[in-house]
């Protein structure tokens, strides 16, 4: 798209940077709750562009960082089985359970593949019907509409091989737990634009009005990012916090209809287990009973995994921005990038892994705490 | 002849089916006289200079793919890593592990790209070795090319010789190669403008140092890792900060469009036929447009400036003004969905 | 979540039996080209129109006038320093 390019010309961008700055006149926190969003302002550098005075909080918003670790080893419970191939997003392949992650099992001799959509997937199922292939569907509102649509193409073709473990979550719940929580000050919540593009801005409604939360609905190009803010800014400013949708081109106040009984059609609202935060009523999506027989963790009789504490993990208030990295206990010696604990680790760009990388504090000053305990030698209950 | 269809453990062994591979299929495309004498070793005669050396093995999948294979690879890559020290390629020795039941048909094609990227690039093969293993034990086929190499200058050309107020050079369009491998797997139409970039550039290396010698200080390769943690590397062995800007980067307007839609980052890809040159501010210009007169390097770009620095940090100007760390790439890229 | 960027719609494909030729958009941008799923399409795109896409499916189909009315609003949220006489550098 020609125009797209000026999404991120610095014609558009260098005005809003300069209004940003103007504008500000108190020191404000704002919140973005989507991993796009989080990678979008880093690979555009757009933190060393604002001022002092707008602390940008990475709240719980990439999918794959707060799948529970007994998501994950359900996940691995499949790959280990001899007939069944994990056809996967590429997001899901080094992020660990209590023990291993995917590319541990691959390594192992598990067959694992990467796919880019759903529909990859169903079509691996179709071309090796002697394979069960299994899908770990993650993901948000803007994808959990692909995986529905692939159930409802498996079941036309009455593929009998093609299987998912439903590990999709909604945003809305989450946040409304979030923004709950007395203790997490947040002036201004830059809502997910893709999101949104499927479920609507006017869902944000009930969040600017019970907690006086601004909210700006913004896309991922730096011009996006950037108006997003300046519109939170501005609403804090004249006190009126309400919903400004600054992605018009993707994004409508009811969101997108068809996505939504495509949703609907398939999954269910359930309680679901947000990793490093707990479990959030209403926040995740099981598959309904007539699409029952897709459900990998019957069809193949996997034991539901007990939801584990991560001892000493600090993510649900990293998350909420009450402490920083180097407050949590593991930061560093038990959690790295590389052997990751939490979300704020596990995510390329979560909030310690952006520490450990570019702050040089690559050690927890926690107080004196009693040498935390390798991953296998925690206790499991 | 009998024609073979696959390749048994029988061609590894040392017997008579060796030797019918040998001289069936691989003297028939390399055609270099000491590799014909099937002696146990090359003799190559005597040089004046300093002796360079250097290894690569070669583990790609997919074998064939947009621009190359495993083949033309192997030979670009081994002839590169010796001329990013200014050595000159005198020979290379290629090696080859195959898996039982490897298609012979595919092994052929690979023989004749091999030559075929050797004579192209005048650099013979002239010694060589064949094992099978079991099927299972490998991968379809690995490949191992070994070169020896001649640095006939006294320039120490280095990645610890990059100095603060040195301009960074890339010689042409970023992770072409990288992106058409990732896109391979993706079954991501390329629409034909998208290929490997895996060519020889030694002979863009010697115009270079016949014209400009002292004024390069270091040449490298961005393979695996891309530019990114190639920069890196550079700037951690040398002991210098270096600042890169977005704007200047060449980048194939279709190759940015592929990196978006997987999720990729086109500074973490691999560059087979391309090469960092650092070299001092004053004679920058002068290298940038020899650079660009050779077909290798017609792409090629000013796309940065070494400072002084002791953390060896690489950042990125963004195309909107702001700045970016760029650390080293830990673990293979991977496709991203969110 | 959610990776997603917007293509030209240069084909429309299939749409002669919902399971066995489902209509399916043929993309295209600087010579890259990809089938998308349509089942999740808020509207079917025409020739000529984008869709954003994700994991292979269209999520939202759009005009570029839809784009260029996001860009003019953007631009004008900026432009407030002429509007309001402020010149850079002046005391608000």
């Amino acid at each position: 798209m020609k125009c797209a390019d000026e999404f991120r010309s610095r014609e558009i961008t260098a005005p809003l940077v300069q209004e940003i700055a103007h504008s500000l006149r108190r020191p404000v926190r704002i919140m973005e709750v989507c991993g796009t969003h989080t990678m979008s302002i880093f690979r555009h550098g757009i933190r060393s562009l604002l001022p002092e005075g707008i602390t940008l909080l990475s709240g719980p918003g990439c999918p794959v960082c707060v799948t529970p670790a007994s998501h994950i080893d359900a996940f691995l419970a499949a790959a280990d089985l001899p007939q069944v191939t994990i056809a996967t997003f590429g997001d899901l392949i080094r992020v660990p359970g209590a023990e291993r992650s995917l590319a541990g099992a691959r390594a192992s001799g598990a067959r694992v593949e990467i796919v880019y959509s759903p529909m990859d997937a169903l079509t691996l199922a179709q071309q090796e019907p002697e394979r069960t292939v299994l899908f770990p569907a993650i993901g948000f509102e803007t994808t959990a509409p692909t995986i529905a649509a692939t159930i409802l193409a498996a079941e036309r073709l009455e593929l009998t091989n093609f299987l998912i473990i439903a590990a999709g979550k909604t945003m809305p719940q989450a946040l409304e737990a979030l923004m709950a929580d007395p203790e997490l000050q947040v002036d201004g919540l830059l809502c997910p634009g893709h999101v949104s593009a499927i479920i609507g801005s006017e869902a944000y409604r009930p969040l600017a009005d019970r907690y006086h939360l601004a909210c700006a609905v913004a896309g991922f190009e730096p011009a996006d990012i950037l108006s997003g803010l300046l519109s939170l800014i501005r609403q804090i400013n004249e006190g009126r916090p309400g919903v400004d949708n600054c992605y018009t081109r993707v994004v409508t106040a009811e969101g997108n209809i068809r996505a939504q009984h495509l949703i609907s059609e398939v999954f269910s609202p359930a309680d679901s287990e947000w990793r490093g935060l707990g479990t959030i009523p209403g926040s995740g999506l099981v598959l309904r009973e007539q699409y029952r027989r897709f459900d990998g963790m019957e069809q193949l009789a996997i034991p539901v995994q007990p939801a584990r504490e991560l001892k000493g993990c600090r993510c649900g208030e990293i998350l909420k921005g009450r402490l920083l990295p180097p407050d949590c206990p593991l930061y560093g010696t038990a959690c790295t990038p590389l052997q990751p604990i939490g979300p704020c680790m596990v995510s390329n760009e979560g909030t310690c892994a952006a520490y450990f990388r570019y702050s040089g504090r690559k050690t927890s000053t926690a107080r004196q705490e009693p040498k935390p305990l390798s991953v296998s030698q925690r206790d499991p209950s | 002849m009998k024609t073979e269809s696959i390749i048994s453990l029988d061609h590894g062994s040392g017997g008579l089916a060796s030797q019918k591979l040998i001289g069936g299929l691989f003297l028939k495309y390399l055609t270099c006289p000491q590799l014909r004498d099937l002696e146990d070793c090359a003799m190559l005669g005597e040089y004046a200079g300093r002796i360079a050396f250097s290894t690569d093995s070669y583990v790609v999948d997919p074998l064939f793919f947009p621009g190359g294979d495993i083949g033309s690879l192997a030979v670009h890559g081994t002839i590169n890593d010796l001329a990013m020290r200014g050595a000159r390629p005198l020979a290379l020795s290629l090696a080859l592990i195959i898996e039982e039941g490897f298609s012979f048909a595919s092994l052929e094609r690979i023989i004749a790209s091999v030559a075929k990227a050797s004579e192209a690039a005048g650099v013979a093969i002239v010694t060589g070795d064949t094992k099978v293993v079991p099927k299972g034990k490998a991968d379809g086929l690995f490949v191992n090319t070994t070169g020896i190499g001649l640095a006939s200058h006294r320039h120490d050309i280095s990645v610890k010789k990059a100095q603060p107020g040195d301009a960074v050079i890339l010689s042409g369009t970023l992770a072409d190669h990288g992106i058409t491998i990732m896109s391979c797997q993706a079954g991501i139409d390329l629409g034909g403008d998208i290929e490997s970039d895996t060519q020889p550039l030694h002979q863009l290396v010697g115009a270079l140092l016949e014209e400009d010698a002292g004024l390069v200080h270091v040449l490298r390769d961005p393979t695996r890792g891309g530019l990114a943690t190639t920069l890196c590397e550079i700037a951690q062995s040398s002991g210098v900060d270096i600042v890169i800007e977005e704007d200047r980067l060449p980048i194939r307007p279709s190759v940015s469009t592929a990196c978006e839609m997987i999720g990729l980052d086109p500074l973490y890809l691999a560059n087979e036929g391309k090469c960092i040159i650092i070299c001092d501010q004053d004679g920058a210009e002068d290298i940038l447009q020899l650079v660009r007169r050779m077909p290798e390097g017609r792409d090629a770009a000013l796309i940065g400036w070494v400072h002084e620095g002791q953390d060896g940090r690489v950042s990125l100007t963004t195309r909107i003004g702001g700045s970016r760390l760029l650390e080293p790439l830990t673990g293979q890229p991977l496709p991203r969905i969110c | 979540m959610c990776l997603a960027i917007p293509m030209q719609v240069v084909e429309l494909k299939g749409g002669g039996d919902a399971l066995l030729d489902p209509q399916v958009a043929l993309v295209e941008s600087d010579g890259v080209r990809k089938e998308i799923r349509l089942e999740m399409a808020d509207r079917i795109p025409a020739v000529g129109e984008y869709v954003i896409i994700h994991a292979g499916f269209a999520i939202r189909t759009l005009t570029v006038e839809d784009a260029e009315y996001n860009l003019s609003l953007m631009r004008r949220m900026a432009e407030v320093l002429e509007s309001e006489g402020r010149l850079p550098g002046a005391v608000p």
